[in-house]
């Protein structure tokens, strides 16, 4: 009676989503990060709309960017420290599928999650609801494959102590291209015009990432197991 | 099969870390009903030993073999039949001891919450069942560990110092575990300080440095 691959990954997801749901503070604190650093814009700067909603684009996509970089560092961090990452490398699964069913229940709760309050930033900003489509989208999207960069990113820093801020180092640059056209996409919506290229950019990086990253960052646990 | 192409053998596995030869062409085996008690002084490399055999670590030189085939060359179907328990209990603080079993015993086989609550009370802690492991004492959580060992219902057991924190009672259930394990026709690694006193098949590795 042996256990398959999808029952595993199906199994690795429930676990996660439990123990996330287990600390709601910790579940909060990106969001509320994201909340908190997309409201002070307006707070700071002059009350045209009209800056506002040129600016809004950046401002979502970078603090979008840093949230999610705020929960990365607990990805693999907790499982190695307390030795459950070794029974989960010895449960005869490969590390592919346990890397991924652990970065998707990752952007699950987190990435998702910023998805689902955007609406609220977007407001915040001036984006026309119109835009709001597309903005959810492309932040789909992005976060997702943020998760994914992410996921090699922890799995290559698990061991030190100070991990966070070279995480921070490995995931933003290889993130510049994601901002580059999450921003575009939304600044087009904002203005009505067409969004698609944009659109299939990000759509693009997302798959890339989701068919590569996970063989990557299984090398990277791998290395960091030894 | 015959029973020296059956078991797991280790042969002449060098490991360094850093600088330091921690495993200096080691050589054993361990076959179906039989047991092997590594000892040896602390940094000796027995931990290092039991990370090999299970394959999380890769020797430097030297292979490891189960049924006649490199583990490193049929790692799924190893792992499969494989337990590993280490020196950590390895168990989430948040969640309960029965949910700790549930997910960890789940990607191994399909195991029913009886199944698990039975193999908790086996190991005396069936009234822990429904706590968060976090409340749980060392020697508790030692315990909830060694239920996860039973239920994956494994033909390999690797334990690192499974009698750490454990009581009289703790102990003399260890010893019975590893017997009945055993004596069904299980192969076992046992990393430990102390004398076994088992009355079973037992192969002894002293580690020195």
């Amino acid at each position: 009676m042996t256990v398959g691959a999808w029952e595993a990954f199906w199994l690795i997801v429930h676990r996660e989503m439990r123990l996330s749901f287990r600390r709601p503070g910790q579940l909060l604190q990106p969001l509320v990060f994201f909340l908190i650093v997309t409201t002070l814009f307006p707070l700071g700067l002059s009350l045209q709309l009209s800056l506002l909603r040129d600016i809004a684009p950046g401002v979502l996509w970078v603090a979008a960017l840093l949230s999610s970089l705020l929960s990365l560092d607990s990805l693999f961090k907790s499982d190695a420290d307390d030795g459950t990452l070794e029974q989960l490398a010895l449960s005869g699964h490969g590390l592919t599928v346990i890397v991924a069913a652990k970065t998707v229940a990752h952007w699950l709760v987190t990435g998702l999650a910023l998805v689902l309050v955007s609406p609220i930033v977007g407001t915040a900003l001036g984006i026309p609801t119109d835009a709001f489509a597309t903005m959810l989208l492309s932040l789909a999207l992005g976060t997702l494959t943020l998760s994914w960069l992410g996921a090699i990113g922890a799995g290559l820093t698990i061991g030190l102590r100070r991990g966070n801020v070279l995480l921070s180092l490995i995931v933003l640059p290889l993130a510049t291209p994601l901002l580059i056209f999450g921003a575009a996409a939304t600044e087009r919506a904002i203005s009505g015009t067409n969004v698609v290229g944009a659109m299939y950019f990000l759509a693009a990086l997302c798959v890339f990432t989701c068919t590569l990253a996970p063989f990557a960052a299984a090398a990277a646990l791998r290395i960091t197991l030894e | 099969m015959n029973s020296t192409t059956d078991g797991l053998m280790v042969d002449k596995v060098h490991v360094w870390r850093g600088d330091r030869h921690v495993l200096q062409g080691v050589s054993t085996q361990v076959h179906p009903g039989e047991l092997l008690h590594v000892s040896g002084p602390n940094g000796t490399g027995k931990t290092t030993l039991l990370r090999v055999v299970s394959g999380l670590l890769r020797p430097e030189q030297g292979r490891v073999t189960w049924r006649g085939q490199s583990i490193a060359s049929h790692p799924s179907d190893y792992h499969a039949a494989l337990a590993y328990a280490a020196h950590e209990p390895a168990l989430k603080g948040d969640l309960t001891a029965l949910e700790n079993l549930r997910f960890s015993v789940g990607l191994k086989r399909r195991s029913s919450p009886p199944e698990l609550r039975g193999a908790l009370e086996r190991t005396g802690v069936s009234a822990c069942a429904d706590l968060p492991a976090r409340v749980l004492s060392a020697g508790q959580r030692r315990r909830v560990s060694l239920a996860r060992v039973v239920a994956m219902q494994a033909s390999i057991w690797l334990l690192d110092e499974p009698y750490a924190n454990l009581d009289t009672a703790g102990s003399e259930l260890v010893s019975a575990l590893l017997q009945g394990h055993v004596e069904q026709g299980g192969m076992a690694l046992v990393v430990a300080h102390r004398d076994l006193a088992l009355r079973c098949n037992v192969r002894r590795l002293e580690l020195n440095s």
